[in-house]
């Protein structure tokens, strides 16, 4: 079993928390449900280096899922007959082999999501996207944490809200947002060292906003809180807000959240193949527990079905207030 | 030395120390006050920041500027509640121009 990363920059990797989860769970352990999703990590390179990126994705990242890999992650798909492929990165859609495994994916029945950050269809070669993900009937999951460019682009870069805005257009030309069958969810992060509102009433906001200004239509909005590990850490510590971050999200655990957990449903993979309980578990190098299969290529859902979940005081990221999933709010 | 201490705003608690009942009482209150009603949360963490900046308790501007960001405000709408709040407070100060203005008025030919 690896260990949970030492240190960061010689710091902790993990966040100083006025108590531990494993405190607050009661002594008791956090068990997985049956396992519905394969969530892939194909590579960290992006186009883009969000402040807030728990993979601590950039151009500069070489971290590339390999064909074989990915051809590991179909067979799985395949035989274990794994409801939904929830594809991430990075950037997923500059890994190489993207659009075959979306292909395959979709050919094997699968639900295909793919976390999309916009901006990437104004790279080379990616014009055409919102033509794949169409043709493919991908659910498009796509990052933009509020419907201004100034939070837009405090967190995610210079001119990503202006990108952003144009490629939420392409996607509408297509269908998606407008079409049942092509699905457009957004995902709001918060813009700083504070909890995301509620779902419900900010997805209101960003209806009526995206549309008056720029006639963009989506499905749903999923707010996700902020995990304070990896580049958020680092920006939580040179902003002096880790302590009252940590205190914030520890004071509103909520414990109706766990039932919901994402990672009681999925198992996460990363670009190598290695298997966690959740990609932030896989940024910390915390793996699953010793007794389970550790890599797709000796995958066993009957193994991974109801395992003891790894856990440490980043969950507190997940169990906050209404709760954090790749899915939007728990409760 | 200062009188305000940041970290005195999580020690609220500590004030029911010699009369646990009232601050019961007064925590009960000042939860359900915020809680969604006919005005929303995000309404009421509005008018939380302008009253707290009208009343200048730095804990309270802390407590509620997070609280409005926590609900979905933006800088521009949370700039909006304050400007009214200071508005009204300035327009309180003036609007007291006419006492003076009657009181000249009683006293002059």
């Amino acid at each position: 079993m690896q260990a949970v990363q030492i240190t960061r920059n010689g710091k902790p990797a993990l966040p100083d928390s006025p108590i531990s989860f494993s405190r607050k769970l009661n002594g008791g352990e956090l068990f997985s449900a049956r396992v519905d999703t394969l969530q892939v990590n194909v590579g960290k390179l992006c186009n883009q280096a969000c402040k807030h990126c728990h993979v601590d994705a950039s151009p500069a990242r070489t971290e590339i899922m390999k064909r074989e890999t990915i051809e590991s992650c179909l067979r799985v798909l395949r035989e274990f007959r794994i409801k939904t492929l929830d594809i991430t990165g990075g950037a997923p859609e500059l890994n190489p082999n993207f659009r075959y495994f979306v292909t395959e994916a979709r050919n094997a029945g699968a639900q295909v999501l793919i976390r999309h950050n916009l901006t990437v269809i104004f790279e080379k070669d990616q014009e055409d996207l919102p033509d794949f993900f169409a043709a493919s009937q991908a659910e498009v999951i796509c990052s933009l944490p509020y419907f201004l460019e100034q939070q837009t682009d405090s967190q995610r870069g210079t001119g990503v809200f202006e990108k952003s805005v144009k490629a939420l257009q392409k996607l509408n030309e297509v269908g998606y947002g407008t079409n049942e069958k092509l699905v457009l969810n957004l995902v709001y992060n918060p813009t700083g060292a504070f909890l995301p509102p509620s779902q419900t009433a900010i997805e209101a906001d960003f209806k009526r906003e995206l549309k008056t200004r720029y006639d963009i239509s989506f499905n749903n909005l999923y707010t996700i809180t902020n995990m304070p590990i990896a580049r958020f850490l680092d920006w939580l510590r040179r902003s002096k807000n880790e302590e009252s971050y940590m205190t914030r999200l520890v004071n509103a655990f909520n414990p109706s959240t766990l039932e919901g957990l994402m990672c009681r449903n999925l198992i996460s993979v990363d670009w190598q193949g290695n298997l966690f309980d959740c990609d932030f578990n896989q940024m910390l190098e915390l793996s699953l527990k010793e007794d389970l299969p550790q890599t797709i290529f000796d995958f066993s859902l009957e193994k991974l079905n109801s395992r003891q979940i790894a856990t440490a005081n980043h969950c507190f990221g997940c169990t906050a207030g209404a709760g954090s999933s790749c899915g939007g709010t728990v409760v | 030395m200062h009188y305000y201490n940041e970290e005195d705003l999580g020690r609220f608690g500590e004030i029911a120390k010699h009369k646990p009942e009232l601050f019961e009482k007064f925590l009960a209150w000042y939860q359900a006050c915020q809680e969604e009603g006919a005005l929303s949360k995000r309404e009421k963490a509005l008018i939380g920041l302008a009253v707290a900046v009208t009343v200048q308790c730095p804990y309270c501007i802390d407590a509620f500027t997070n609280s409005c960001l926590e609900n979905g405000s933006n800088m521009e709408q949370m700039t909006e509640s304050i400007h009214l709040a200071s508005a009204i407070r300035g327009g309180a100060s003036l609007v007291h121009g006419i006492q003076s203005h009657n009181a000249h008025d009683k006293v002059s030919m």
